[in-house]
């Protein structure tokens, strides 16, 4: 029996991004509009988004919009308008976590994919079902699972899940502004190059990209995921999409990256079992950042509590 | 004759993080309490209750009018729902009066194992806004803890669009993220901060550094702090009217680590601010003695949080932290003989003759003793209380009773 080829999806900061990730082989983009998106690679207003799904559906490829913001009332003026409009412009998806824009897609737009993502939180297969039951359409698993746990769950899912296989993850997030608290407790204000970094005191090899945005301070990981070795099983046991995060990295570098996980994949469709390339993985390797250390995340970690 | 509002009390809920601090708590002025069990709780090292100890607290709790709380409010994985099912029945049959849940997984098992079993919903869903409340409403569910992050003004819309019951936090440490959406220390530990293994990895030092053209640059200066994320514990001490005004209904401290003295004094000191406002609000007036109490057990610097405005860096603590707590819990009173004015003390701080202590009771006033003389239970005399636990007699003018605690200045 043939595999399904996974989806193979990158957030995209710019619509020349798009254009280039979809040519490298992508299938579909992820955008978002700031106000509603957490951590977009940049900001994609109506205009945009509407340029992006023209450019991808010829193609066949689609576009989903992030609206993953913990919602606060005043997002909430606008937010069915909104999400109306991106009905209309025939985006594919929305990725939420909020259950405030759950319900408000359901009502106003209900031909939208809505992909449930609570980043750190959706950890089980039995929070998968519940939001599928109620019209989910797809999840986006925690990175903070192992290998194991996410085939666990995709066993048990009656919906497509979605897992990241690289980049950046965000590892805290805080309504407050952190950075500037901080500079402003040491009454010093002098512009900063974004994102900053942070070292903790004892570990100081490792450092973690921190950076404010109207809605609040995020710390992201120390490590970029590579599950560029890993591919097989996740294709095997089909998994359905896999993800590419792309913020903090240049169109250059992300452009590559989907070229060479698309190769991979295309590989592995052949036969799962096949070690990758290592052409491929030299490839990586060669446009890693310095300071960022390519890691497989939570996926082969023990963690305790 | 003046006509007095009336007003709907709100439901002061404490901490308990074993048996002995729910009596306190419930003795101190608590509606309810809280408390975790041996599974599914976000404090792996607090005391927690078997389920022996669950059936005792809820027999004390119901028989003072109280009420008694679980929490199970980790993101559970794969591996957790083993014996989920049964965790819940057993808690409905031994009386537990609700749970309190964050991850739908979890709400969906309590559901089907205990259908009678009521669930509210736990701030680590960090739920921000009224449609949230409402989605959680429309499912069954009677109440919500909301997000710290939360304002006032937030809060009296929740109030106006919903009718569920809004529980909020009022005193305690805090998250500085939101509640779930943090994952520092299974990073920088390998410990799953959703499932209880929380290292506190906010509070610890860091530098800051900037990129120039592929340079780091330190963005900070010889002598200078360092970076941290360590917030204020939240006190609203001073506004319990605005938030039952906004229509809180239950009131929620913070703290299932902490001590039987810190218990009793902060439930105490909201009880009696919950009750004089409540039983005359016109003529209410915010006695300072209130927060002098508080600030007797405060184990931090004290902040309002979110409710009034967003926080600055005046709500963070940069640098040590300053010594806060001036008083230590001396000694438990067990029994008082009104004849000899004897009182029968537990030791749990080392006090000694010539000192001067200070003895509170959930229901009266605190006052001032100092110790002339002490003995042990055979009758030598002792010139100091030196081993916890020990029990000792000293002479205490004005009556005393069980559970009423003696502390003294550090």
């Amino acid at each position: 029996m043939g595999l399904q080829a996974p989806e193979l999806i990158i957030s995209s900061g710019s619509l020349a991004e798009v254009e280039k990730v979809l040519a490298a082989g992508a299938d579909a983009v992820t955008v978002g509009d700031t106000r509603y998106a957490l951590r977009a690679s940049g900001h994609f207003d109506l205009t945009m988004i509407e340029a992006a799904v023209q450019l991808a559906h010829p193609q066949g490829k689609k576009v989903y919009v992030l609206v993953n913001a913990l919602l606060h009332h005043e997002h909430l003026n606008g937010l069915e308008p909104y999400l109306g409009q991106l009905a209309e412009i025939k985006v594919d998806g929305i990725v939420f976590g909020d259950p405030a824009v759950f319900m408000t897609a359901k009502r106003v737009a209900p031909t939208l994919g809505l992909h449930w993502n609570t980043e750190t939180t959706s950890t089980n297969y039995r929070t998968v079902q519940f939001w599928a039951k109620r019209g989910a359409t797809r999840a986006l698993l925690a990175r903070e699972l192992s290998l194991t746990e996410v085939l666990e769950i995709k066993r048990h899912s009656p919906i497509p899940i979605q897992v990241q296989v690289h980049g950046m993850t965000c590892i805290f997030h805080s309504k407050r502004e952190l950075v500037s608290n901080y500079f402003r407790f040491q009454q010093r204000e002098e512009a900063r190059e974004e994102p900053l970094l942070l070292k903790e005191h004892v570990r100081k090899e490792e450092q973690y990209p921190i950076f404010e945005d109207q809605h609040g301070t995020h710390v992201m990981s120390n490590e970029d995921i590579c599950m560029l070795e890993h591919l097989g099983p996740l294709i095997e046991n089909r998994v359905d999409c896999f993800y590419i995060e792309g913020i903090r990295k240049s169109i250059d570098y992300n452009t590559q990256v989907v070229s060479i996980y698309r190769r991979a994949i295309d590989a592995l469709l052949q036969d799962p079992q096949d070690p990758v390339n290592p052409d491929l993985v030299a490839e990586l390797q060669k446009i890693q950042p310095a300071n960022r250390p390519l890691g497989t995340g939570f996926y082969f970690k023990e963690q305790i509590y | 004759m003046t006509v007095k509002t009336k007003i709907k009390k709100p439901e002061l809920l404490a901490p308990a993080g074993n048996l002995e601090k729910l009596k306190f708590a419930v003795l101190y002025g608590a509606d309810a309490v809280y408390i975790g069990g041996q599974k599914y709780g976000l404090r792996s090292k607090a005391g927690n209750f078997s389920y022996e100890d669950m059936k005792e607290g809820v027999a004390f709790a119901h028989k003072h009018g109280a009420k008694v709380f679980v929490a199970a409010n980790i993101m559970a994985h794969n591996e957790d729902f083993e014996g989920m099912a049964e965790y819940f029945q057993t808690l409905h049959q031994i009386g537990i009066d609700a749970v309190i849940i964050a991850d739908p997984a979890v709400v969906d098992i309590c559901r089907e194992a205990a259908p009678e079993l009521e669930i509210h919903i736990s701030t680590q869903s960090s739920i921000t806004n009224w449609q949230t409340v409402q989605f959680w409403a429309n499912e069954g569910i009677p109440r919500v803890v909301l997000a710290r992050e939360v304002s006032l003004d937030e809060i009296r819309k929740i109030k106006q669009h919903t009718d569920i019951e809004i529980e909020a936090f009022i005193h305690g440490a805090m998250c500085i993220s939101y509640s779930g959406r943090c994952v520092l220390s299974n990073h920088m530990t390998s410990r799953d901060a959703n499932r209880g293994g929380c290292a506190q990895s906010c509070r610890w030092k860091y530098d800051l550094f900037e990129e120039l053209d592929g340079e780091e640059n330190a963005l900070f200066e010889e002598g200078d702090q360092p970076f941290t994320m360590s917030s204020k514990d939240l006190c609203m001490i001073e506004h319990i009217p605005e938030l039952i005004d906004a229509g809180v209904d239950s009131l929620k401290i913070e703290g299932r680590m902490k001590s039987i003295h810190y218990i009793a004094t902060v439930v105490n000191s909201y009880r009696r601010v919950i009750d004089a406002y409540c039983e005359d609000p016109e003529g209410f007036r915010f006695k300072p003695e209130w927060k002098e109490e508080i600030l007797k057990a405060a184990n931090r610097p004290l902040t309002t949080g979110f409710y009034f405005h967003n926080p600055t860096e005046e709500d963070q603590i940069f640098g040590l932290p300053p010594k806060m707590a001036a008083y230590d819990f001396a000694g438990l009173v067990l029994d008082y003989d009104p004849e000899t004015k004897i009182a029968l003390i537990e030791q749990r701080n080392h006090f000694k003759v010539g000192q001067e202590v200070e003895f509170v009771g959930p229901k009266r006033d605190k006052f001032i003793q100092r110790i002339d003389a002490i003995w042990d239970e055979e009758g030598n005399e002792l010139d100091a209380a030196r081993h916890p636990m020990q029990k000792v007699k000293i002479k205490v003018d004005h009556p005393v009773a069980p559970y009423d605690l003696m502390r003294k200045e550090k």
